[in-house]
């Protein structure tokens, strides 16, 4: 078995395991469930498809593909800023940001305004400080 | 020796996609968007540069060397940040975190078991 064998076989692996990976990350941007869930898979995307680039570029030789992975890296950057911008101006979590199928526990939900409310106080009391 | 190195670029390519693999297992399996962005910024990070360290080692072309090494350069730049970004936001937005988090470092609830 010469050393281009292995190569070959490895090459085949890698491109199995990367496929694999686009399905999986495919998977979570169509499950959600949250904004932020979809955003991340899109991000780990452009990840999986410059190791794809460069896969291809040991396969076939023929790495014109690695200025594209370069600028997809750039572009897959500038797109999960600007998501987030997004998020940020959009100012709401109503999808209740848990896993599929978890009802939300009223419970929770009251703790979690308690945590807002003792996020606010400590302001006030800053504010307070600085004009006295 | 030229043999090493084709042996050298086999593994950093089966290792680079298990990483990707691992990342995308992560990003089904966890739980929260908090822990995804663990799994996917990191070993997706680490998966996609051992891919293109790879095909540096692997060609003889200077131009594509230094393109290949640019974009892992590149790529360990700005993943960071776009994670960091993007959990900034979803965190001031208010998603919340997964039942079974231990801590959240960023809220006041949480102070006293900080210190």
């Amino acid at each position: 078995m010469s050393a281009q064998d292995v190569l070959d076989m490895s090459i085949n692996i890698a491109l199995a395991l990367l496929s694999l990976a686009f399905l999986l990350t495919i998977f979570r941007i169509v499950k959600g469930p949250t904004l932020p869930d979809r955003i991340l898979g899109l991000d780990m995307l452009v990840g999986a498809a410059i190791g794809y680039i460069a896969v291809i570029g040991v396969k076939t030789g023929y790495t014109l593909y690695v200025d594209i992975a370069i600028a997809l890296g750039l572009v897959g950057f500038l797109a999960t800023v600007a998501f987030a911008r997004f998020i940020l101006v959009r100012g709401q979590a109503d999808e209740g940001g848990m896993e599929d199928g978890h009802e939300l526990d009223p419970d929770a939900v009251i703790d979690h305004k308690i945590g807002e409310l003792g996020n606010a106080i400590p302001k006030t009391d800053d504010t307070e400080k600085q004009g006295s | 020796m030229a043999d090493l190195g084709t042996y050298v670029v086999s593994f950093l390519i089966i290792v680079g996609a298990f990483f990707a693999l691992v990342a995308s297992v992560g990003l089904i399996r966890l739980p929260d968007v908090y822990s995804r962005m663990h799994a996917a910024s990191k070993a997706g990070t680490l998966g996609s540069g051992l891919m293109l360290i790879a095909l540096a080692i692997y060609s003889d072309d200077l131009a594509t060397i230094t393109r290949a090494l640019i974009g892992v350069v590149f790529f360990l730049l700005t993943a960071p940040i776009a994670s960091h970004l993007l959990a900034k936001a979803a965190y001031a937005v208010g998603y919340r975190l997964s039942d079974i988090s231990v801590m959240d470092e960023m809220s006041k609830k949480d102070e006293k078991i900080k210190k």
